[in-house]
């Protein structure tokens, strides 16, 4: 069981460098990125994620369904052998806001995630990982969707 | 006070597989409801999955995450009898934490 402290001092350091990396507006006090998550827009995201250009990779996979009936439940997941991937991101270019989720890795955990997510319509969906040289790959599908998930 | 969180973990190999679905209704702010009224965003910010004690997963959420949200991770190294510790935070400040342990 690490100490409090040693939470304290590990989530006081991983703060610190997302301010660093210019993705933490002054007075936010967790590491939750408004910045990203109020972005509409898929370069906006990007960029206040610190993820700039990604390349299209094959190494990074995204599985999701090619036709989802009910855009309310959306099964997708993302995975990667890539060593070092230690952030992926969800992004849904057509919905109201376009980041859905960031999901960080440590060391201790298989640099892969699934999870449902909600489709206001047909769209591109596309998976973004992070790598520790600082590198972005994406992977992308477009997600059929008959039946929008975000009421109406 | 929010429902539990199911957590199943399950030891594959050299690590465990982890699934969790948590009960919550992850409102997005852009819903409306019967008489025409916004309904205010809820959802879950911030998860995060420890591996007895020790933090092993983060993951920040925005409103597209479904309800009830589910999620799936593999955690390398863990075996039989080992503590998964899993918390959310939402949007409101409510917090919650479950445990369960590999099988």
């Amino acid at each position: 069981m690490p100490s409090r402290r040693q939470i304290l001092a590990q989530s006081a350091a991983v703060a610190a460098a997302l301010a660093g990396a210019g993705l933490l507006p002054a007075r936010a006090q967790s590491a939750w990125n408004k910045a990203a998550f109020d972005a509409k827009s898929i370069d906006d995201v990007l960029k206040a994620l610190g993820m700039s250009r990604p390349v299209e990779s094959k190494d990074l996979t995204l599985t999701a369904p090619d036709i989802a009936e009910n855009g309310a439940v959306v099964p997708i997941a993302a995975a990667t052998a890539l060593p070092g991937a230690k952030t992926i991101a969800f992004l849904i270019e057509k919905n109201p806001t376009t980041l859905a989720g960031v999901f960080e890795f440590g060391d201790a955990v298989e640099s892969s995630v699934a999870t449902r997510v909600k489709m206001a319509q047909t769209s591109n969906v596309y998976a973004v990982a992070l790598l520790g040289d600082g590198r972005a790959l994406y992977a992308k599908k477009e997600v059929k969707v008959t039946l929008g998930g975000c009421g109406g | 006070m929010s429902d539990p969180m199911r957590i199943r973990a399950q030891a594959q190999g050299s690590g465990a597989i982890v699934r969790v679905l948590m009960s919550h209704e992850m409102e997005t702010g852009l819903r409306k409801d019967a008489e025409g009224k916004t309904v205010p965003a809820w959802y879950i910010t911030e998860v995060s999955a420890a591996l007895n004690g020790k933090t092993v997963l983060t993951a920040h959420w925005g409103t597209a995450i479904a309800k009830n949200p589910f999620t799936q991770f593999t955690v390398k190294g863990a075996k039989a009898g080992d503590k998964i510790t899993v918390s959310w935070v939402d949007n409101h400040g409510d917090k919650r934490t479950d445990e369960a342990t590999v099988a």
